[in-house]
């Protein structure tokens, strides 16, 4: 079975005098149905991780494979074509846009698939339903509260059917009562089925996801390892995260 | 089993994964939502554009419809008349028609009817306190009871020369002359000071469109002319109606007729083909208006090319955020080109319905029949357009290589 997201051997290098390097042979693997947590402290390199793994930015050097499509040598037209129709993105900020229904800023996760409007509007409807907003569909981004705009988000993030949403502090911007609201959305998606990586700096929110992707200085300094593999392999092989158990493959 | 899926050697590329793709009618829903969002901004970097078509529509639509008023009139006056007059030729100063002219004319076949207007050397006053010499440039002439009706005039008030009244003292006044001397009405018995004799007015004329030079004078019989002013016998102008297929041929035959003896000093003139060269040439008026029309549409380009580099810069979240949900640069480029383009397209189509407003209301004042030009309301439409297009591009174009890493930081 292919995975959601794979990265083998990333390095991304900033040019400057010296070079900076924002990722440093990076490895890890998510498989489909996980819930990640992508943790680490500000200058660590994860909104490089992040860019990568969302394919907004390309790495130096390295593979990124989304749901088992190589986007290393794919167009810009190409890799957006796999971010409309694979990734789902959940900002700290929300970037619902204004002046625009609910259900319309949902539905502007299918826009660039070429689906037909009436299409757009069931399922962003459906998808509102899914994260408790049925009520709240015609409503605008200014009416609605900080945790019902993150939720919005979220339900656009899923309105595609990605093989994964990049959740990139989603409740940076949220007070603690919203933050456990959205925390508990995560936990109920992920129950459903859908794969979800959450990129912090937030210890607390990280220790209550089932995996733990630590980052420092451009390294994955640990990994707590998917549910399919050991804990221990993955921790004593700090910056291969991912496969063990096929050696060959980490030598290309 | 992986490794099969993902194989990082070139020569295992698999089919290029679907591209995404925005339909054409969503690249309008999308350019659309930003004007949509911002209602207010919208109407106010619309409004230049509007402005500068608005000017455009309506000068072209005003000077239309008051030619079109002009050519009416002039078949309405008309294009039979033909003056003949004495002058042209070498050392014409002082040549003169001959008293016979009016006759020898009158005799030609095709000429309908005939008229004539003799010179008068004496000056006009309102009255006896008038400095000498304040004339007003208003000339006095002698002219037979014919005139008005050869010339299609009309009477603004009181009654033309008649044989009666033309035998005494009796005058009647042009437009401009009755202006000049401050005669504004006749209600009550008035009266003009000609060569110290006072004399009644008995009417005032219209402007005659085809003898401007008679809306200066103070017109009055020839017999008064000859006993109380000694007016000579020679006629200035003779004003003939001809028949209409034969304008051209009698036109011909008018010098000889009138002075056989000279007819190189005769100059026969067609006073419609003036109005109608007037009629066909743009006057400075309407240019000076078109140039600030096309001031005003330069300014609104800037406008509206200045609203988007700012909504590009205010924006760069929404661009990222369309970056991250799959949008191609060209997506964002159509974007935001498509929305310069709605706001100046929204503008042209307020500055066409303006300016189709002002030229009927104004025309409609003046009594004139509305011409709209329809290359001037579909040119309003394309301009605007075309402006949308050129201000949004280079807007468009930066959006477009907005990295979506950058626009996303917040």
């Amino acid at each position: 079975m292919t995975a959601a997201l794979e990265l083998r051997n990333v390095t991304k290098e900033y040019p400057g005098q010296p070079p900076v390097k924002a990722l440093d042979d990076v490895s890890v693997r998510i498989e489909h149905g996980e819930l990640v947590a992508v943790v680490g402290p500000s200058g660590s390199g994860k909104s490089t991780l992040l860019n990568v793994m969302g394919t907004l930015d390309r790495p130096t050097e390295g593979m990124v494979a989304i749901d088992g499509t190589d986007t290393a040598k794919l167009s810009d037209g190409a890799v957006a074509g796999v971010r409309s129709r694979n990734i789902g993105f959940v900002f700290q900020q929300f970037f619902l846009l204004p002046g625009m229904s609910a259900v319309d800023n949902v539905a502007n996760g299918l826009i660039y698939q070429g689906v037909g409007m009436a299409e757009r509007q069931a399922r962003a409807a459906d998808a509102l339903e899914r994260v408790g907003l049925g009520h709240r569909l015609g409503h605008e981004p200014n009416q609605l509260s900080g945790g019902e705009r993150q939720r919005v988000a979220v339900a656009r993030a899923l309105v595609h059917k990605p093989a994964f949403v990049l959740a990139d502090e989603p409740t940076g911007n949220l007070d603690s009562r919203s933050t456990a609201a959205v925390m508990q959305l995560i936990a109920d998606l992920h129950a459903e089925g859908t794969t979800i990586v959450v990129i912090t700096h937030d210890t607390e929110i990280a220790e209550a996801l089932p995996r733990r992707v630590a980052v420092l200085d451009g390294r994955i300094q640990a990994d707590s390892g998917t549910p399919f593999e050991t804990v221990a392999g993955a921790a004593t092989h700090p910056g291969t995260g991912g496969d063990g158990s096929r050696p060959d493959l980490e030598a290309v | 089993m992986a490794a099969a899926t993902i194989d990082p050697s070139p020569d295992g590329m698999a089919a290029a994964p679907p591209r995404s793709r925005l339909r054409p009618i969503d690249v309008l829903r999308v350019g659309a939502s930003g004007p949509r969002a911002r209602r207010m901004r919208t109407a106010l970097s619309a409004l230049g554009v509007s402005i500068g078509i608005a000017a455009l529509v309506g000068v072209l639509g005003l000077s239309e419809s008051s030619r079109s008023a002009l050519l009416d009139e002039i078949a309405s006056l008309g294009t039979n008349l033909l003056t003949v007059e004495a002058g042209g030729g070498f050392g014409a100063g002082d040549s003169e028609l001959p008293d016979t002219a009016v006759a020898t004319i009158g005799r030609i076949d095709t000429v309908t009817d005939v008229s004539a207007v003799w010179q008068v050397d004496v000056d006009v006053y309102r009255n006896e306190f008038i400095p000498e010499g304040q004339t007003g440039s208003v000339q006095v002439v002698a002219a037979d009871t014919e005139l008005v009706d050869t010339l299609n005039g009309e009477l603004a008030e009181g009654r033309y020369l008649d044989d009666a009244t033309a035998a005494y003292p009796n005058a009647v006044l042009g437009s401009v002359a009755a202006e000049r001397l401050g005669i504004h009405g006749l209600d009550e018995p008035t009266y003009v000071l000609i060569d110290d004799e006072q004399v009644e007015v008995i009417g005032i004329l219209e402007e005659f469109p085809l003898a401007a030079d008679l809306d200066r004078a103070v017109i009055i019989g020839t017999e008064a002319a000859q006993s109380h002013f000694d007016a000579g016998d020679a006629p200035a102008v003779v004003y003939t109606r001809v028949t209409d297929g034969a304008v051209d041929t009698t036109r011909d035959l008018l010098p000889t007729t009138a002075d056989p003896e000279n007819p190189e000093e005769v100059t026969v003139s067609r006073p419609s083909e003036a109005l109608e060269a007037q009629a066909a040439a743009d006057d400075a008026l309407t240019t000076l208006f078109l140039g600030l029309g096309a001031v005003a549409l330069l300014v609104g380009t800037i406008g509206i090319a200045n609203v988007m580099v700012i909504a590009v810069i205010e924006r760069r979240g929404e661009i990222g955020l369309r970056r991250a949900l799959g949008a191609t640069q060209a997506h964002i480029r159509r974007q935001f080109l498509t929305e310069a383009v709605i706001l100046s397209a929204l503008g042209g189509v307020a500055g066409v319905v303006i300016g189709v407003v002002a030229t009927f209301v104004y025309a409609t004042s003046q009594g004139w029949r509305v011409v709209i030009p329809a290359e001037a309301a579909f040119g309003g439409l394309v301009a605007a357009i075309v402006i949308g297009a050129v201000a949004g591009l280079y807007p468009a174009m930066r959006a477009a290589k907005l990295a979506p890493t950058e626009a996303l930081r917040a």
